[in-house]
């Protein structure tokens, strides 16, 4: 018989199975112990120390992301000492760069850090701060890579390695020197980054945000409005983020199979075509050559009225072209239209182009 | 596709042909770089262009464009010779093995390597690599399709995974990568000329009446419709009068546009239906806008057969409608009530009358989308097909042999000019080329070459050049490459204003009917 393994956390057993960190176990008994660098389904690193604990027999606190569950370990997840810890971890934090601005800062209200500030109360007031050490880099269309506010997490160079595997970006220099940097440290417009976002995404501080967050809504003020992305087969699972009838921000989403939260330049930063002002609104008839506009019953009574003409003539001499790019239930009505109105079986779509 | 998106890190070996991945499906690339990266599992990479995939690649092949059946069969031969074939699968789950086995006899490496310029070796250590592994899955995208032989080519790729055991298992398959949000969900709806929703074939009898009954209409044509790049034909000829085009622009990605164009004029009526004023709907009579993914409520399809949900975010322009709603409204205009009142209304009526979707409900893909079949209100749907045994009992071998493309390089003609997708654009670029950003990285349209090609035609990286086939010219700037073999060249066909398929050969495959975008003859000069 197997031998049960249970590690007791916070005077509550819990079984776990071999290889298991102290965080997963906790995190699926609901016990919050709190990360930072964490990211899921990349190798877990332990730079942020925000999750240590106090193991029972150990020297030191331990992180709980990077060190497995043994049998008989006895955990404790908010005790003095461990809550003292992450008080310095994050009064260091908040004094590397400038982090005095929530106010007018575009992650507020989705950043980690606040969020840690805000659980234990701390105001990043008892160190003078590092001040800027890099200029902010925005030469290039979609991200704004704002290095006064960056921790040195790691989880955009953990995104960009292990998740989306676009290998763009790593840790550079050293010590106190050290950025986020792609190869070169050239900017990320004339480096192996693709756009795809995925670092913006999990950046839980305003380091990596998209290019116009200082002057669109915040996420934390938008509805949230679950889809499906219209671009390639893959179907990701994005957010689309509104406010004032408008998309502002697209993410990825996290739970959601099948892309898990990732998603590529287009479907992550190629909807402004929404609210393009090219966008047709009215329909038009066509005169002499050119185009009139005309209103929604006279252009439907004209087509319906030409389609109806050749059709009753020879129902094959009419055709329609339905689309890869509508919903399954446009294409459904378009094709039941063909086959039992026009009467013909002439319905394709771009499929094999 | 056969098997989920999940199963790809699931492969021991994964082969990858035909697909720039990186670039038009980039995120089921990362999970094929993550398997070779971080999973110990092994990719084979088969491309003509010098693709970044490539990069993560066990093993990369390079064959000329138009040869990929020599490189399947060739690959089969020596699977066949070598005994590594799954003795016990093929003679339990398939039929045609042994005129199959015949067919590839022929495909020796010298010969292969005579056809496709993939080094004898190099062939020899793919087969041997694809067929050690004891999950191997194939993907493949329209470097495959769009050939006058891609139906053959696809065969040839299920003959590959067949003999190796690996239809109807996890982490196998062979999978198309659908390269539209929703084309696998208007071949599952019927819009398609020969079949109904569940493609089911208009000329069957049976399906015909029970969609007559389930409709409530009487004389359903038995005849099957002809397809996209017919109609074009039909409306030359006089036969095709009126058509009816919703969201899509085939005066841009029909091949040989010169004669589209000329189809396209010749009709009586042409009516379409968009969200921008694109190159076909400014040839139109009547244009009537729609509304976008983001503004009204609906379900896609993705690639792994996944029915998901899209929802309203925002609003649309004042009075736009959706395109279900103007296809109703001239349906009573013809004297045709289609009366629906909501995007779900539509999806009941389509779950009760397609199989594969009779357990679907909006209800049940609230939280997360479901793959057909889905039979019923409580089966979990089915993310593998063929497991077990194949749909139609066994599974078919088919004995196939190599035919060159349709056109072919000569003196007057030297190149071989492929064409595909860039990673920042989408298909004719409607919504795309709206887009500021995507747009400052891939501004315009170039011509994609080897150094030695450009060297010797006297062009250096830039140059503006016009490109000449026996059906049009455009002209576009050089870009040298390191990721072209000599003698082949890339266009993008995004861009209207230098429209690759001005160039591209419309001869068709003949049962899928797609046209050979991936090989003409072209020549280059300085412009």
């Amino acid at each position: 018989m197997e031998k049960e393994r249970n590690i007791t956390i916070d005077g509550r057993e819990f079984r776990f199975s071999e290889g298991e960190t102290i965080l997963t176990v906790a995190k699926r008994n609901h016990i919050d112990i709190p990360t930072l660098c964490h990211l899921k389904g990349t190798t877990p690193t332990g730079a942020c120390r925000i999750c240590v604990v106090e193991v029972e027999g150990a020297r030191t606190l331990m992180t709980s992301c990077t060190v497995p569950a043994t049998v008989g370990m006895v955990v404790r997840s908010e005790s003095p000492e461990v809550i003292r810890s992450r008080r310095m971890t994050i009064e260091l934090m908040l004094t590397s760069g400038r982090h005095d601005d929530c106010l007018v800062c575009p992650s507020s209200g989705n950043c980690r850090l606040q969020e840690l500030a805000f659980r234990y109360k701390v105001k990043g007031t008892t160190f003078e701060d590092t001040g800027v050490k890099y200029p902010m880099e925005s030469v290039n269309p979609f991200i704004l890579r704002d290095f006064s506010k960056c921790i040195l997490c790691g989880r955009c160079v953990q995104a960009c390695n292990e998740v989306q595997v676009n290998e763009a970006i790593d840790m550079g220099y050293r010590g106190s020197a050290t950025k986020i940097i792609t190869k070169g440290d050239v900017a990320l417009k004339d480096s192996d980054c693709v756009f795809c976002g995925e670092c913006v995404q999990v950046c839980p501080v305003a380091a990596l945000v998209p290019k116009d967050a200082r002057i669109t809504p915040r996420l934390s003020e938008m509805k949230e409005v679950k889809t499906t992305c219209s671009y390639c087969g893959v179907g990701c699972q994005m957010n689309l983020h509104v406010k004032n009838n408008r998309v502002w921000q697209v993410t990825g989403c996290e739970e959601s199979a099948p892309n898990y939260g990732s998603l590529c330049v287009k479907g992550r930063y190629g909807f402004d075509f929404i609210a393009s002002d090219k966008r047709l609104t009215t329909p038009l008839i066509k005169e002499n050559g050119t185009f009139r506009e005309a209103s929604w019953d006279e252009a439907l009574t004209l087509t319906a009225k030409r389609l109806k003409e050749i059709s009753d003539v020879q129902s094959d001499a009419t055709g329609l072209l339905t689309s890869a790019r509508i919903t399954n239930e446009e294409n459904y009505i378009a094709q039941k239209f063909a086959r039992t109105v026009l009467k013909t079986n002439n319905v394709d779509h771009c499929a094999r182009l | 596709m056969t098997n989920p998106i999940s199963d790809i890190e699931k492969s021991d070996v994964i082969l990858v042909v035909g697909s720039n991945t990186t670039d038009t499906h980039p995120v089921i690339s990362a999970a094929m770089k993550r398997a070779a990266k971080f999973g110990g599992k092994k990719l084979i990479v088969i491309d003509p262009r010098g693709i970044t995939l490539k990069k993560y690649a066990a093993i990369q092949m390079a064959p000329k464009p138009g040869g990929d059946i020599a490189w399947i069969n060739g690959m089969i031969r020596i699977i066949l010779e070598e005994g590594l074939e799954a003795k016990a699968y093929i003679a339990e789950r398939t039929e045609g093995f042994d005129a199959m086995a015949d067919s590839v006899a022929s495909f020796t490496p010298e010969y292969v390597t005579k056809i496709t310029g993939i080094p004898e070796e190099t062939l020899t250590q793919a087969a041997r690599l694809f067929a050690s592994g004891e999950k191997g899955s194939i993907y493949y995208c329209m470097g495959i399709t769009q050939h006058i032989s891609g139906t053959d080519n696809v065969k040839a790729l299920a003959n590959l995974a067949m003999v190796c055991g690996n239809m109807g298992i996890e982490g196998g398959g062979v999978n198309p990568l659908r390269g539209q949000n929703n084309v696998q969900g208007a071949c599952d709806m019927g819009g398609l000329p020969d079949v109904y929703p569940g493609y089911r074939k208009v000329h069957d009898e049976t399906h015909a009446q029970t969609m007559e009954s389930a409709w409530g209409v009487t004389g359903l044509s038995r005849t099957p419709g002809i397809t996209a790049t017919e109609m074009v034909d039909a409306a030359l000829k006089g036969s095709l009068k009126a058509l009816y085009i919703i969201g899509e622009n085939p005066l841009l990605s029909e091949a040989d546009l010169t004669h589209t164009e000329k189809g396209f004029k010749n009709l009586e009526f042409l009516v379409v239906q968009d969200i921008f004023m694109t190159e076909t709907a400014q040839t139109a009579d009547v244009v009537l806008p729609a509304l976008c993914f983001a503004e009204k409520e609906g379900t896609f399809t993705n690639t792994e057969r996944r029915v998901q949900r899209v929802r309203k975010a925002v609003d649309g322009p004042d009075g736009v409608l959706a395109d279900w709603e103007i296809v109703c409204e001239i349906a009573k205009r013809m004297g045709t009530e289609m009366p629906f009142d909501s995007p779900e209304a539509i999806f009941t009526e389509i779950a009760a009358t397609t199989p594969a979707f009779t357990g679907l409900s909006y209800t049940r893909l609230e939280k997360e989308g479901i793959p057909w079949p889905c039979p019923t209100a409580d089966h979990p749907g089915t993310p593998r097909l063929h497991v077990g045994r194949f749909a139609k009992g066994k599974g078919s071998f088919f004995p196939l042999s190599w035919t060159p493309p349709a056109e072919i390089t000569d003196a007057e003609y030297p190149l071989v000019l492929t064409t595909g997708r860039l990673l920042y654009h989408y298909h004719t670029g409607t919504m795309t080329r709206k887009s500021k950003g995507l747009n400052e990285r891939a501004p315009e349209c170039f011509v994609e070459m080897a150094g030695s090609d450009a060297e010797e035609l006297g062009l250096k990286d830039g140059a503006m050049t016009q490109i000449t086939s026996r059906r049009g010219e455009i002209n576009a700037k050089v870009k040298v490459s390191r990721r072209m073999a000599r003698g082949t060249v890339f266009i993008p066909f995004h861009f209207a204003e230098a429209a690759a398929n001005r160039l591209t050969n419309a001869k068709l495959d003949p049962v899928s009917k797609i046209p050979e975008f991936k090989v003409c003859a072209i020549r280059i000069q300085g412009a």
